[in-house]
């Protein structure tokens, strides 16, 4: 499975939709996931890559890592995992 | 004049079963809830028994984003609140819910989350956990969960007296209907430390029993833990009233002391100054007193000690009232047990069925009360009292009075 499809899969449980609904260009807001439910996705996303994502849910806008959209997502996760080894 | 206090619905789940009804009628057949334990490592404790909820599915009960917030103590207090409430028929207008709040008692609060997490991160090494470890643990977590689901906007926090917590928590209720403070109560207590951070920790005091849950008996050597929760609705007397509300029981009287003793050892002294309190505070006379609802732990100093209180707060009444533990059959739910075991209170006064103290087999001189041994019993009964001691010397007594 590749990143883009691990991540879709990722928002789609967490947005109780099927992995086809979830577009690229779609940001979080479109699919329904909160503010806890993006911690949720954060966590699901560090289970899954063995990475760590730079993250402060005080101020995300702030953050490195950029949520903005499923897109967005997927191209910083793929810079972490360039970034970090496993850390299991 | 004094505003009196009613219950108008009652929801528990415990190892008796899923609901009020089904826990009530399972008491009075007199069931035995306890068995074997059923969780990861219980092979690595001394102590194997219990009272576990059995046959519970949350994902039939739950939604997913629920089930990340829920621990067990959450989940139970949930469904009992949601039955209790069902049952009550009351509606939270906007301008009720400000007068309307929630008080549950619990000992453990999220104590399996912490167990489960504590085991990811030293036991599998890992190093994150799960974003909602802390609002899934908080002793809160069950008081604000049920408050958010019913929109309960008036006093809400959560007790945490050990074993006395529902009965602190629901005499706390109790007192903000008469004072006005609040018209409507949800109010009870949940607890679920059936994990094996949670068993271990209690096979350290060296008081639990290996074999079974034998309140008064000669043969006792120790009680046995069980999960679960009871709520009920708590109610205004004239609220209740004006909206045609089916009354279960009166709430009439409780009062709570504190040994200042000692932090495990029980107190005769402090567990009958909460028994005679609550009669002052209901004005209750001691002959009036149809059923007791005894802590009756089936620990070997509990239950002598509760006995000889019993005959020191009723005096001569002592001898002829019915006395029993349902902690026989559903196991100290800790935090949750008074709450459980307010239900047999209101079957005594509703429906005049006593349950029994199952497991009873040879008697003890120093509990020689009328312990209704084994089989329930039908009597009218005018007033129950639910005992609830705990550690740390919290002593917690509340009268219920059939409500005519």
């Amino acid at each position: 499975m590749s990143v883009s499809e691990k991540i879709r899969e990722i928002l789609a449980e967490q947005a109780l939709l099927s992995a086809s609904d979830v577009s690229s260009t779609a940001t979080l807001e479109d699919l329904g996931i909160d503010s806890m439910g993006v911690v949720e996705v954060i966590f699901a996303i560090e289970e899954a890559f063995s990475i760590e994502v730079p993250f402060n849910a005080n101020d995300p806008e702030a953050s490195a890592f950029d949520v903005s959209s499923v897109q967005a997502i997927t191209q910083a996760v793929e810079q972490l995992i360039a970034a970090q080894k496993p850390t299991g | 004049m004094t505003r009196r206090v009613v219950i108008t619905g009652q929801g528990a789940i415990c190892a008796l079963g899923h609901t009020a009804p089904a826990i009530v009628s399972a008491m009075m057949e007199g069931t035995c809830g306890i068995g074997s334990l059923d969780f990861p490592n219980v092979d690595r404790l001394s102590i194997q028994i219990g009272g576990q909820v059995q046959g519970f599915d949350p994902t039939q009960h739950f939604t997913r984003s629920q089930l990340a917030l829920f621990d067990p103590f959450t989940q139970f207090a949930v469904l009992s609140a949601q039955e209790a409430m069902a049952q009550s028929g009351v509606i939270l207008t906007d301008e009720l819910s400000l007068k309307t709040g929630v008080i549950l008692g619990s000992a453990g609060g999220g104590l399996q989350t912490q167990d489960e997490n504590y085991r990811t991160v030293y036991e599998e090494g890992k190093n994150r956990v799960h974003p909602f470890v802390v609002p899934r643990l908080m002793m809160n977590a069950a008081s604000s969960q049920v408050s958010m689901i019913f929109g309960a906007r008036g006093p809400c926090f959560t007790v945490a007296t050990a074993c006395a917590s529902s009965n602190h928590a629901m005499g706390q209720a109790f007192q903000m209907i008469r004072s006005g403070a609040a018209d409507v109560m949800i109010t009870g207590g949940s607890d679920s430390m059936l994990c094996f951070g949670g068993i271990k920790a209690w096979e350290g005091l060296r008081v639990m029993s290996a074999d079974g849950c034998r309140p008064f008996c000669a043969s006792r050597n120790g009680m046995v833990q069980g999960e679960g929760a009871a709520v009920f609705v708590f109610e205004d007397l004239d609220h209740a009233r004006a909206r045609g509300a089916t009354i279960l029981a009166e709430v009439a009287g409780f009062s709570m002391t504190a040994d200042a003793g000692d932090i495990v050892v029980p107190n005769q002294d402090g567990a009958a100054r909460a028994m005679r309190g609550a009669l002052a505070d209901g004005g209750i006379d001691a002959a009036q007193i149809g059923y007791v609802n005894a802590h009756g732990t089936a620990t070997t100093v509990n239950d002598r000690t509760e006995v000889a209180a019993l005959r020191s707060a009723l005096g001569s009444a002592a001898e002829s009232v019915a006395v029993s533990s349902t902690k026989s059959m559903h196991g100290h739910i800790m935090g949750g047990t008074g709450a459980v075991e307010l239900l047999s209170c209101i079957a005594a006064v509703k429906d005049g069925h006593l349950a029994p103290t199952v497991n009873h087999r040879t008697p003890d001189p120093d509990c020689d009360l009328d312990i209704v041994a084994n089989i329930a019993r039908d009597v009218k009964v005018d007033v129950a009292i639910s005992n609830a001691f705990a550690f740390g010397g919290l002593n917690a007594v509340i009268a219920l009075r059939r409500f005519l």
